[in-house]
């Protein structure tokens, strides 16, 4: 990933490196992503989840954070860095790869497996707070629900999710939302991490530009 | 990925990193769990038709198949309708018919999978052709050259024995060669095949002088059934010339590893301490051997398609790009 892009450039650059072949869209032309989150808000909206979720657990001694890969694990460490922050200790961080649990692999073919790192002791009897960058259809959350349910018994399961954009197919919802951002089936989110793609921030755009993004990014790009 | 595993030569670079690293998470994503399954390949039928005895593929396929959820119907030739002169067509056929998504197929023709795979549209692994390839075990010993050495680039494997006769031997050169590894085949000239020339890799005669710059060494089975005729005076011979012992053993570099494919020969081509020693991985071959063939089928079936990709009905918002 190239970190080309500061923050004050007046162009924005979709998802990742993986669109520099094409020419940057810039603000104002209505065709483009236009931001809704800036860093800063990103920033303030993971640390208000940290809070809640320690707040809604009364601390965080039987919590254990699960990111669902790709940026779902950079969120999940992000946050719990700062619940560990709040409480003093460290909060057990992994990542939960829900590939294999999908059901759309028939439609779309088979894609890359990303890796699974569940903390050494476990989710018996423990919260897991499952971590995504968007909630969409739900599909996901279904899959990462049914593969927690092969490797243990949590005593419960709890949601957390940087952009709830609506448009459910399932009876599924966040316990912890960063921003609702009401979209219409045709637009596309774009969570920018630093980590992945040099900045912070969360872009709305329209279906076919990111369409084209997302051919290149595509692992990065689920519901 | 092809739609069928034939030949480890088939493989790009990309393909071959990709079935390693995919075998990889799966061994991850099972790591310390109670329930080793997973629903990736749900209603999805996996046929075993094997016309060769095999015990350790035949049962680590239908591992791997099982761990996926696929269905599993073994069909060997004996007790079979191919003991009474069914052709491989009209079997392939027929297993066809029944609805089978995959066929893994061991023969001792050389080439019949490929034969298979213009006959059926299902997929077809080949598990053991003749004297010719066995892809899925050059993947295996490649993940298991991988997890304990760390790297393939550069990677110095002597490949020791029965070449001649060794589907194993053919497909790990082709791998490990499409992979970046230096491969030396090690056999006396009456165990080379003809052509071994054109092979991508070193040819040599003299097991002691390549062993000290040797990373990984792989033994290969003496395939006595295979044989009709002398390929060398005596066992005993053989041994002394081209088996491991506890002596040359010790002229591998310290963190070399020892590898088989099995089923071993102890005492021709390895002895019982080398084959029980920490350097062998032949236990570790085997377990890995799971792990890389639920990758293949994965690859293979994971996302099959009834219909051409361009004839699928788009579903707009289903993954969305968010």
């Amino acid at each position: 990933m190239t970190a080309a892009h500061s923050p004050d450039d007046a162009t924005f650059r979709i998802g990742s490196d993986a669109a520099s072949g094409s020419p940057r869209p810039t603000v104002g032309d209505p065709s483009v992503a236009h931001p809704v989150l800036e860093a800063s808000d990103v920033q303030r909206a993971l640390t208000r989840i940290a809070h809640e979720i320690v707040e809604r657990n009364h601390g965080a001694t039987d919590v254990v954070i699960l990111g669902i890969p790709t940026r779902g694990v950079t969120l999940a460490r992000r946050i719990a860095a700062k619940v560990g922050e709040i409480e003093g200790r460290p909060a057990p961080v992994g990542g939960l790869d829900v590939t294999m649990y999908r059901d759309d692999l028939r439609l779309r073919g088979v894609r890359p497996l990303e890796p699974t790192d569940i903390p050494p002791a476990g989710i018996d009897g423990r919260t897991v707070v499952l971590i995504d960058d968007v909630l969409f259809s739900g599909r996901t959350v279904r899959s990462a629900l049914d593969a927690l349910s092969d490797i243990g018994r949590p005593t419960a399961v709890q949601l957390a999710v940087l952009i709830d954009r609506g448009h459910r197919e399932l009876p599924i919802r966040a316990d912890y939302v960063g921003k609702n951002i009401p979209t219409s089936l045709t637009e596309t989110v774009h969570v920018l991490l630093a980590e992945h793609d040099g900045r912070d921030g969360v872009l709305l755009g329209p279906a076919d530009l990111s369409r084209e993004a997302s051919a290149a990014a595509s692992e990065e790009a689920r519901p | 990925m092809n739609r069928h595993l034939l030949s480890a030569g088939d493989l790009s670079r990309d393909d071959a990193l990709l079935v390693l690293d995919t075998a990889a998470d799966m061994d991850a994503a099972l790591a310390g769990r109670s329930i080793k399954k997973l629903p990736t390949l749900r209603g999805r039928t996996v046929v075993n038709l094997f016309f060769e005895d095999s015990t350790r593929t035949r049962t680590s396929f239908e591992v791997a198949a099982k761990r996926l959820s696929a269905d599993v119907i073994n069909f060997s030739a004996k007790g079979s309708s191919l003991s009474k002169g069914e052709s491989l067509k009209d079997t392939a056929l027929t297993l066809e018919a029944m609805g089978s998504d995959a066929v893994v197929v061991r023969h001792s023709a050389s080439g019949a999978p490929h034969r298979l795979a213009t006959w059926i549209r299902g997929s077809v692994v080949n598990a053991g052709d003749g004297t010719h390839e066995h892809p899925t075990q050059a993947l295996l010993d490649a993940y298991t050259m991988r997890r304990r050495t760390g790297r393939l680039e550069g990677l110095s494997v002597a490949i020791v024995g029965d070449v001649l006769h060794s589907r194993v031997a053919r497909s790990n050169v082709l791998l490990l060669s499409t992979l970046g590894a230096d491969v030396t085949v090690v056999a006396p000239p009456t165990l080379l095949p003809v052509g071994v020339g054109s092979w991508p890799c070193h040819i040599s005669y003299d097991l002691d002088a390549v062993m000290p710059k040797s990373d990984v060494v792989m033994m290969l089975r003496v395939q006595h059934e295979r044989m009709q005729g002398g390929f060398f005076p005596t066992t005993r011979e053989y041994s002394r010339r081209y088996g491991l012992d506890a002596r040359r053993m010790a002229a591998l570099p310290d963190d070399a590893i020892v590898m088989h494919p099995g089923p071993m020969n102890r005492g021709v081509e390895i002895a019982a301490e080398v084959a029980d020693s920490v350097r062998s991985t032949i236990v570790e071959q085997v377990a890995n051997g799971v792990s890389v063939r639920m990758a293949v089928l994965y690859l293979l079936l994971g996302g099959l398609m009834e219909v051409d990709i361009s004839d699928a009905a788009p579903v707009p918002h289903e993954r969305g790009v968010a």
